[in-house]
């Protein structure tokens, strides 16, 4: 039995401790905004907040959880940075997006105005196969400049 | 009498396409599936406007059974061919509708107005009449054929405007959206476990699994089922532990892809040969390739089957062909086609065929082990980028015979491929569906062909230049077998066509003495091609001063030779390695219906392009795909994505898609643009460090 926080909630898990959180988020507790991608922590899909840093689900044992807090899209939402995203039409196929605003989410918790290159570089890790970067990098700035970037701290 | 639009032709009665509900919603139901390109939304837009109600009123459904088939979602055709059918399908609704309410005496002196409550007016006898579809929903008999004279209206509210897209909330929100997140009554989960290499036969396996892990083998197909999802994951590696395989070598050398391609046997596509021999002068020519690419989409595919009796089967798939899919299910296992209903759900975009049929196949067989039970199969995302189809490599001779004031007085092109489709049921007839080559017996899988010629054709798509040319002779050569699985992948044989083309423009330009721009105009004579290749240059500063190492590059192409134009200015910064900056890019796709969709297709074609051309390349050795991860499949990350600048031209012409045109101007842009920047013209992609030392080192 594993015990932490999702979304401010306390959770009890009873899954094998090696189980990738990415599985229990989306088929125990029901939060289907983390998406699997790739299952090795390499494509950013499924990113959640672990005590406030932007990590891989995915490859996320539940065991390394006990007693931590798990921000998920879900609890992030309304976050003025998804706002900025439908201002931009800053998606295609929106599959990397949620992880992508997670990302993103830390990234103005931590720096509240970056400049397009700070937010590239804070966005490496995250691939998006239909090209909309320029288009997410552009929605984070606003982002930044239009509020103060308030987090799920 | 007119004629009905293609789409309608083929399903012709209305109430496929569209029905208006009592709550003051109107759904409508197109063949046509949304890849993440936005199409659903564009074509709710024309359906507004045809119906005369806010395109709030409008819930587009997903592409299915009951709706209309339309074919393949593909070939950027979806604008062009469904919106014409959806636009007199509308037409025809509100004409109906308005019919019924003026027989009913309803008539209004003055024109009604449209609104969410779906109130609009149409015309019936000699006025106007105004009504509500909510008020006679139900009671318009729309089981009827469409007329095609019925009269289109002229309003455009919708069409011409940014409506945001209908898709994007609960992408950007989280919310399920996805075939992943598909979660049905009693659902297990199924994972395939792939044969070590291509051609493998499984010798034996017996693994020891947990219990309630069910494991399905038939012939050298190897699956396992389980009602928990990591449960099944972990199971699928014990099984694939435990498989022993017999294996061959069957893959081509990736080192020699050059003789690979030309070694035949091959099918010969004249596209054009105007009988003459090259005159005499100056002879430039040159050879260009570009390696296998995939799709690398961000889901791997997925698939969802139940079996609702022994001779029926529901599916759920984010196939680009719904129907086709179906019928390639149906023939496989030798079910009656009404036998396998498919129904589409999203997934992440995809660029062309991937695995999305392969993995409902993969459904439907591992959920004939459990009748009745709902099965959800995902693949890995190795499997993915090793098992997947790809964008065939390529490879294009081109020779120019440039006169004495430089102009090019002959062309020749020779440009050798695989095969660019294999799309279930496409090739012969034969289902194309991957798992089918591992039952017992096992099916052939068939090599890819190209679409004729009247559907864009395939290695040989945009093989001919938009420029007037004397003495052209353009031909293809595609090999008639496919070791290395290709199929439909974006722009198909354009990208490595117009980066050929258009990098030996520059190569003759430079030749001639003459400025690429100019040079170009001085052989282009349709105005519209002129008008996005000056519009591109004159927005990059063509012609300017630049920095040591900067460069500026050019490509254009109109897509299919009769699609979207397009011209990219590319501008990079290179040393041995290539840093691209910025793009300009001008398009022309007749009349706009999503200004803001047009820029983002463009935008992300742009991008995908750049990635192709500058860092994707897939990796095999005699047996299997070795590049099946992010890290030994790298894609281009955001730091390396240009800025983009995109000027749509709007038109009143027929409109057309967006959505593969910029593939290969944008290669060849930043070619152009490295051969400006460094002086050495690389013409094997990717524009890697490696291809650039070894373009140096032919120099030299």
């Amino acid at each position: 039995m594993i015990e932490f926080l999702v979304n401010g909630e306390s959770r009890r898990v009873e899954a094998d401790p090696e189980t990738p959180l990415l599985y229990v988020l989306r088929n125990e507790l029901g939060l289907m905004g983390a998406r699997f991608g790739c299952g090795l922590g390499l494509c950013g899909a499924c990113f959640v907040h672990v005590d406030g840093v932007s990590v891989p689900s995915c490859d996320t044992p539940v065991w390394s959880l006990e007693g931590k807090s798990v921000v998920t899209i879900e609890g992030l939402t309304p976050h003025p940075v998804q706002q900025a995203f439908l201002d931009e039409q800053a998606a295609q196929c929106g599959y990397c997006v949620t992880g992508i605003v997670m990302t993103a989410a830390a990234l103005l918790e931590r720096r509240p105005h970056p400049d397009e290159h700070e937010v590239a570089t804070a966005l490496d890790r995250h691939l998006c196969r239909c090209g909309a970067q320029q288009r997410m990098i552009r929605a984070v700035v606003k982002a930044g400049t239009t509020a103060a970037g308030e987090g799920d701290g | 009498m007119a004629e009905l639009p293609p789409g309608l032709a083929a399903n012709p009665i209305l109430a496929r396409w569209i029905q208006p509900a009592a709550d003051g919603t109107i759904a409508v139901r197109v063949g046509k599936v949304e890849l993440g390109q936005g199409i659903v939304t564009a074509l709710a837009q024309i359906a507004a406007d045809q119906l005369g109600v806010d395109i709030a009123a409008i819930r587009m459904l997903p592409a299915g059974p009951d709706g209309p088939d339309e074919g393949l979602t593909a070939g950027s055709l979806s604008i062009m061919n469904s919106g014409s059918a959806l636009r007199v399908a509308a037409a025809n609704v509100r004409e109906l509708f308005a019919a019924a309410a003026s027989s009913a005496a309803v008539r209004a002196a003055t024109p009604g107005t449209a609104g969410t409550d779906a109130t609009t007016e149409g015309t019936a006898g000699a006025g106007t009449v105004s009504f509500s579809y909510a008020e006679w929903a139900g009671r318009v008999d729309l089981e009827v054929p469409a007329d095609p004279d019925v009269p289109l209206r002229a309003e455009r509210e919708f069409v011409g405007a940014d409506v945001p897209r209908f898709d994007l909330p609960d992408k950007v929100f989280g919310r399920p959206r996805y075939i992943q997140d598909v979660r049905l009554p009693g659902q297990m989960f199924g994972r395939v476990i792939k044969p070590p290499s291509r051609g493998a036969r499984l010798l034996s396996v017996e693994p020891a699994l947990p219990a309630g892990v069910m494991l399905v083998r038939e012939g050298s197909f190897l699956g396992i089922l389980a009602a928990d999802e990591a449960v099944a994951v972990r199971a699928a590696e014990v099984v694939r532990k435990a498989a022993r395989w017999a294996e061959h070598d069957s893959l081509p050398d990736e080192d020699e892809l050059d003789k690979f391609l030309r070694a035949g046997p091959h099918e010969t596509i004249t596209v054009v040969d105007d009988g003459e021999e090259p005159p005499a002068g100056a002879r430039v020519r040159a050879t260009y390739s570009r390696p296998f690419i995939a799709h690398a989409s961000m889901a791997p595919s997925c698939g969802v089957a139940v079996w609702r009796a022994a001779d029926l089967v529901d599916v759920w798939s984010h196939s680009q062909g719904i129907f086709l899919l179906g019928r390639a299910i149906a023939r496989e296992l030798g079910l009656a086609p009404e036998g396998v209903r498919v129904e589409h759900a999203e997934n992440a975009g995809c660029y062309g065929h991937n695995a999305a049929d392969d993995a409902a196949f993969d459904a439907v067989l591992l959920a004939r082990a459990v009748p009745g039970t709902p099965v959800q199969v995902l693949w890995s995302r190795q499997d993915e980028l090793a098992w997947a189809p790809f964008g065939s490599a390529m490879t294009a001779d081109v020779a120019g015979t440039l006169t004495a004031d430089g102009r090019l007085s002959s062309w020749q092109y020779d440009v050798y491929s695989q095969g660019h489709t294999a799309r279930p049921g496409y090739a012969g007839g034969v289902p194309g569906l991957l798992s089918a080559t591992l039952l017992d017996p096992p099916a052939d899988y068939p090599a890819a062909v190209d679409p004729p010629a009247e559907a864009g054709a395939g290695s040989t798509r945009n093989a001919l230049p938009g420029y007037d040319l004397p003495r052209r002779r353009v031909t293809g050569h595609r090999l008639i077998e496919s070791p290395l699985r290709s199929s439909a992948m974006r722009a198909l044989g354009a990208h490595l066509n117009v980066f050929a083309i258009e990098s030996f423009m520059d190569e003759a330009a430079l030749e001639a003495g003459r400025d690429p721009l100019d040079f170009r105009l001085a052989h282009l004579s349709d105005p519209r091609a002129r008008q996005v290749l000056e519009s591109a240059a004159e927005a990059a500063g063509w012609g300017r001063e630049l920095p040591e190492g900067v460069g500026l590059g050019l490509g254009c192409a109109r897509y299919k030779g009769r699609g979207a134009y397009c011209a990219v200015v590319a501008e990079v910064e290179a040393e041995t390695e290539v840093r691209l900056r910025r793009l300009h890019i001008a398009v022309d796709v007749g009349l706009v219906v999503n200004p803001d969709g047009v820029r983002n297709q463009i935008e992300g074609g742009a991008t995908q392009s750049a990635s192709w051309t500058l860092v994707e390349r897939v990796r095999f050795d005699r047996r299997q795909v070795t590049s099946d991860t992010w890290e030994t499949y790298p894609i281009l990350r955001f730091s390396q994505t240009p800025a983009i600048e995109v000027t749509v031209l709007g038109s009143e012409e027929k409109s057309v898609g967006a959505g593969e045109a910029a593939q290969g101007p944008t290669a060849a842009a930043i070619a152009n643009a490295v051969a400006s920047a460094i002086g050495v013209r690389v013409r094997d992609l990717p524009l890697t460090t490696e291809a650039i030392v070894a373009a140096i080192d032919r120099d030299t």
